[in-house]
């Protein structure tokens, strides 16, 4: 066996802001932004790519931290949940979760959340199959799914009015 | 935290810089693409390379081309949705778009290769378990033991090709394009997968798969991929089938390939239900027969989330439903 490999230093860019950090070669985005970043929104959940609570984006894209090499994120934008909201004002999804009582633990949550912004950032006016196949990778284990789904056609509805209003 | 072991990470920008990599490392480098198959598998320890050579930043092998008098051309690293909304692919090769679609969740599709996917790893019931699970168990070939749990008394692996796109391919009767260090060598899919389910494909450790190359779809071609599965959500397929036809002016079947993944260590060729389809045009009895032949000759291997008995009943509904496809706007 080889001498245990050092860290690398690197820049990452998240949510709108470039931190320089060492972390190991062979460390996921997961652990950098938990352990190191100290950013727990994102939840560790299977750890193998099944159930999604990991969910971050990284190029504007929907990825699982859990089975991405931080090393491979360099020089792109990662967004994690913490930076879905825009100040102080929660997405107009977080809210419709919030109201509508989406989440009941939360474990799952940020990873719904994360993904749900990612489809409405293409369409405001999904179907109920396009919500759920947005949401197919997600797993949630209290809500049933159903006020979930809800609520990302009711995050749309509300931003299609904001945009029209 | 399921942490990955510690290996060397060496992002490459060509597939001359990666095959050199893979060559002086010899078996203790493996490539990376998408990495949704392959650190899955580090994770639970099946893999513990010193390198990995992380293939994303060979920009050439993202294009994606298709012109009517050579086919389609797909780079390895086309991500599966970037295949499944491609107009092209939607209206040419719709069996594969519908594969790609099928694959895993939409963050699986947008992260995972094309060139990935027809790589995956082989994977069994005894195999893609945690390292304790594996340990308690006693291993198998496949990873640190030396027998096939599958099949006792057998010499090679019996674990399954689970690609959904591996039968379409074959299917399309697709090229495949391998760079190693000495140069580029082209594979018919048909001889790309490996029957023994220890090794998934004939790519040697030190080869990138580089291109697909899928033949101008021939006059009046129809194709349809169809997929069982435990939760529709998303799996991994108990089974797909994958059909290709092609027909003349006065509507009968010229050419014809059905082919079967998750039955076997490779995808398996039904050549008697093509046969019964050839000449045909496609009335329902055809269609039964075929299916029937379907039915007969698959023989899944026994090492999925599913009934032996489940699974080979239902090759016949699924090879029915995915021949209806093809059949329905010829009749
Ligand atoms: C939850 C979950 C569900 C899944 N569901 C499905 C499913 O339904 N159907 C399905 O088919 N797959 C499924 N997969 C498996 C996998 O995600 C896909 O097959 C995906 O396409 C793999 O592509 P990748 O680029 O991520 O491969 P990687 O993980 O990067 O690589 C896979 C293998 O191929 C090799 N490799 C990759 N690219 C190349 C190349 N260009 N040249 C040489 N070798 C290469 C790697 O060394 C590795 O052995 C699933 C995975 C997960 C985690």
């Amino acid at each position: 066996m080889s001498a245990a490999p050092s860290k690398m230093l690197a820049t990452l860019n998240v949510n709108g802001r470039d931190v320089t950090l060492a972390f190991l070669p062979h460390a996921t985005l997961l652990e950098v932004l938990r352990e190191e970043l100290r950013l727990t929104g994102t939840k560790h959940g299977c750890e193998l790519g099944q159930c999604g609570a990991c969910t971050v984006l990284v190029d504007g894209a929907p990825v699982l931290s859990c089975l991405t090499l931080a090393a491979e994120t360099i020089d792109r934008p990662i967004t994690s949940v913490e930076g879905i909201a825009v100040a102080d004002a929660l997405h107009p999804v977080q809210r419709a979760f919030l109201d509508l009582g989406a989440a009941q633990c939360g474990y799952c949550t940020p990873g719904f959340i994360v993904a749900a912004v990612h489809l409405l950032e293409r369409t405001t006016s999904p179907s109920e199959a396009e919500i759920r196949e947005a949401l197919a990778g997600h797993l949630c284990r209290c809500t049933g799914y159903t006020k979930i789904v809800e609520a990302v056609a009711l995050a749309g509805q509300r931003m299609r009015a904001t945009a029209h209003g | 935290m399921l942490r990955l072991p510690a290996f060397e990470f060496r992002p490459v920008r060509s597939v001359e810089d990666a095959a050199a990599l893979l060559s002086e490392y010899g078996s203790d480098a493996l490539p990376v693409a998408g990495g949704t198959d392959l650190y899955a598998n580090m994770k639970l320890g099946l893999f513990t390379p010193r390198v990995v050579v992380g293939l994303r930043s060979i920009t050439e092998l993202r294009r994606m081309h298709f012109d009517p008098a050579h086919g389609l051309r797909l780079g390895a690293l086309c991500s599966l949705d970037s295949i499944a909304r491609d107009p092209a692919v939607l209206l040419h090769y719709p069996a594969l778009a519908t594969a790609a679609a099928m694959v895993g969740t939409p963050e699986i599709r947008s992260m995972g290769t094309i060139g990935g996917n027809l790589c995956l790893e082989t994977r069994c019931t005894y195999y893609n378990q945690s390292a304790d699970w594996r340990k308690a168990l006693g291993y198998c070939l496949k990873r640190d033991g030396d027998l096939c749990r599958v099949a006792l008394h057998s010499q090679i692996g019996k674990a399954i090709n689970a690609s959904d796109t591996a039968p379409v391919m074959q299917a399309y009767d697709a090229r495949i394009s391998l760079v190693g260090p000495h140069g580029a060598r082209v594979v018919a899919a048909r001889d790309f997968f490996s029957n023994d389910g220890a090794h998934a494909t004939v790519r040697q450790s030190d080869e990138i798969l580089a291109e697909i190359v899928l033949p101008p779809p021939p006059r009046g071609a129809r194709s349809s991929y169809r997929k069982l599965r435990l939760r529709n959500a998303f799996d991994f397929p108990l089974l797909g089938v994958a059909v290709a036809v092609a027909t003349n002016e006065a509507g009968a079947c010229t050419q014809a390939r059905v082919l079967l993944g998750a039955v076997g260590s490779a995808p398996i060729e039904v050549e008697g239900a093509g046969a019964l389809l050839l000449g045909s045009h496609f009335a329902a009895a055809t269609l039964a027969d075929a299916a029937e032949e379907v039915f007969r000759a698959g023989k899944p291997l026994e090492n999925a989330n599913a009934s032996l008995l489940y699974r080979k009943r239902m090759l016949r509904v699924l090879a029915q439903r995915a021949l209806e496809d093809v059949a329905a706007p010829l009749r």
